[in-house]
């Protein structure tokens, strides 16, 4: 079995890692210790600032520095940071089209005990609909690593989402080449195509694996650039495998489920059915128990595989 | 204030005023009201404060002015126009389709315009964090912001507040148009945000009281702003809503309302007259 890291350790090793050089300040709102920013605030202390428990005045503040030329990092949960601050973001960040990096944490189901009011399972869907807004969910920690520096290297807001729950790190950390706005094709196949994003990319290649055995043959492509949305290699997949399954940590309204059906739609409609949480909210537990439990499994993906196939 | 010099700057906030009507006559929209209230202090902000001019208008080192209040735009593009940002004569585009003048403050696409507005509790916080960036990065610029009275009743000011005093961000000076009246009525009775400075002083600023057309007091109060070091300042300006234009003076309905033709030539003969020659 692979190493385990969450992404969320990873952000916080970046910003230390990355810090001199990109000039960049870091915002936290009180959550310094969890969102792994606490790294950063004790290596580079007077590029740091807390801004208490107050996120919709973090983002703004961030966007007043990013209007006086300053690159700024913004933390908090993905709850709060997209769910509270949305409208910060909107307003604030997004409309001037300025600088600003929302590092968001315990994102989707996989921050278990916590439970509903803690567990955002709709931050894609929020931060896609906002012009200009570029949106990345790493799937392991080396790709979170590119995500922190290309979101360093790329000019205007970003929303980058990690995860609490450690998850198997799939890319080579020396080989692996981050192409922002690209997805990536991890297996070819003939039959139908998984296209996963974030902690469900590891269980979307086990269902490939479990489903070779019965003679079905599954591409599965690594949507890590929610938006911009790689149109091409999804409408490419519709047009070779003639049936998708997409599979987040999310819900299925409005996230890369409905960003890959909308591409579909409009180019080579296929079947596409979605593995994500079904427009409901979470539950406090246990992380593995509450996949299981929200559907969220490498079995899920093979059983909508399945029946993505008949369709077509 | 030199007499002459109080006279030049009593002129130009008349020509803001003149601005507001006609820009929000010609737009048939818009809140003249909020925007009346706050022309002296942005005469002064603009003629006689900032270090802000359309050469120096991407200067890293210049003061810088976020209108938090941003539905008073009208008040901001007359004054910007005043300092040559653009021609007077394009305030008449304000609010229409082909029109860089957008109902609220756009930094992206509105020459002079520091900060993208209009979202009430938004504006003081990036006014915080130009601040900020002015400290981190050693300019001595400035950071101005004018928030409504109505508007202190966002949470989001008060997060505000106590970032800019945690940071101790000196060079940051917040006023407050306390022009006692908001969309649904006077300002005490919708939800009573007043004593503002009791509130303002609990949460760290250095208070000062003005009378917001008086501009000796304008003038009185920047300057000690400008002293007071670790800590911001708060202005917290009294004013009549609709000020300089006699119909509109402390009238609820003018704060989201255009002129019609007839009130519109009213108000303009008005504030002419004060304008004089």
């Amino acid at each position: 079995m692979a190493e385990k890291i969450a992404t969320r350790e990873t952000y916080g090793n970046a910003l230390v890692e990355l810090a001199d050089k990109y000039d960049f300040v870091v915002l936290d709102a009180d959550l310094a210790e969890a969102t792994k920013t606490i790294k950063f605030k004790k290596a580079y202390p007077e590029r740091f600032f807390d801004c208490g428990i107050a996120e919709g005045n973090m983002m703004s503040v961030a966007a007043g520095l990013a209007a006086a030329g300053k690159m700024a990092f913004v933390s908090s949960f993905a709850m709060f940071a997209a769910g509270r601050a949305f409208e910060q973001a909107r307003n604030s960040v997004c409309y001037p089209h300025l600088n600003v990096k929302i590092g968001a944490t315990h994102a989707g189901i996989t921050v278990g005990e916590d439970g509903a009011t803690h567990q955002c399972i709709e931050d894609l869907t929020l931060m896609r609909s906002i012009p200009g807004m570029t949106v990345v969910n790493p799937c392991d920690a080396v790709e979170a690593r590119a995500a922190v520096e290309a979101a360093m290297q790329t000019y205007g807001p970003f929303y980058l989402r990690f995860g609490r729950f450690a998850c198997p790190v799939l890319n080579d950390a020396e080989s692996y080449k981050f192409e922002l706005g690209k997805g990536v094709m991890l297996r070819d196949g003939k039959d139908a195509t998984v296209v996963a994003t974030g902690y469900m990319v590891h269980l979307a290649l086990e269902a490939a694996e479990e489903l070779k055995a019965e003679g079905i043959d599954v591409r599965v492509i690594n949507i890590h650039t929610i938006k911009p949305l790689d149109k091409d290699i999804v409408v490419k997949a519709a047009k070779e495998t003639g049936a998708i399954v997409t599979a987040e940590e999310h819900t299925v309204i409005g996230g890369l489920g409905s960003a890959v059906t909308e591409a579909v739609c409009e180019a080579c409609p296929v079947p596409v059915l979605r593995v994500g949480v079904e427009d409901k909210f979470g539950k406090s537990g246990n992380v593995p128990k509450l996949l299981e439990e929200y559907g969220l499994t490498a079995k899920n993906i093979a059983d909508k595989v399945r029946a993505a196939v008949k369709m077509k | 204030m030199e007499m002459t010099r109080k006279q030049e700057l009593a002129v130009i906030a008349e020509k803001i005023r003149l601005g507001v009507i006609e820009a929000t006559h010609a737009a048939g929209s818009g809140h003249p009201g909020g925007s009346l209230s706050i022309a002296d202090i942005l005469a002064y902000l603009y003629f006689e404060e900032m270090n802000v001019n359309v050469e120096n208008a991407k200067d890293e080192n210049r003061d810088r002015f976020v209108l938090s209040k941003g539905h008073t735009a009208p008040a901001l593009y007359s004054a910007l126009a005043l300092k040559g940002f653009f021609p007077v004569e394009e305030l008449l585009t304000l609010r229409k389709n082909d029109s860089r003048l957008q109902g609220h403050p756009d930094m992206k696409g509105i020459p002079g315009v520091d900060m993208t507005t209009g979202s009430l509790g938004l504006g003081i916080s990036a006014a915080c964090g130009m601040a900020l960036a002015g400290k981190l990065n050693n300019k001595d610029y400035r950071v101005y912001t004018i928030l409504g009275d109505g508007e202190s009743e966002e949470g989001q000011v008060w997060e505000a507040s106590m970032f800019a005093n945690h940071y101790k961000l000196d060079n940051l000076c917040v006023i407050i148009d306390s022009n006692g009246l908001q969309i649904d009525g006077p300002v005490a009775e919708i939800i009573g945000p007043a004593p503002f400075e009791p509130k303002l002083a609990a949460f760290g600023y250095n208070v000062i009281t003005i009378d917001g057309h008086d501009l000796d007091q304008i003038e009185a109060a920047f300057r000690a702003a400008r002293e007071c070091k670790d800590r911001p300042t708060a202005i917290v300006a009294n004013t009549v809503k609709g000020k300089g234009v006699s119909f509109m003076e402390n009238k609820v309905n003018w704060h989201g309302a255009a002129p019609k033709d007839a009130d519109y030539l009213v108000a303009v003969e008005e504030i002419k007259a004060r304008i004089g020659g």
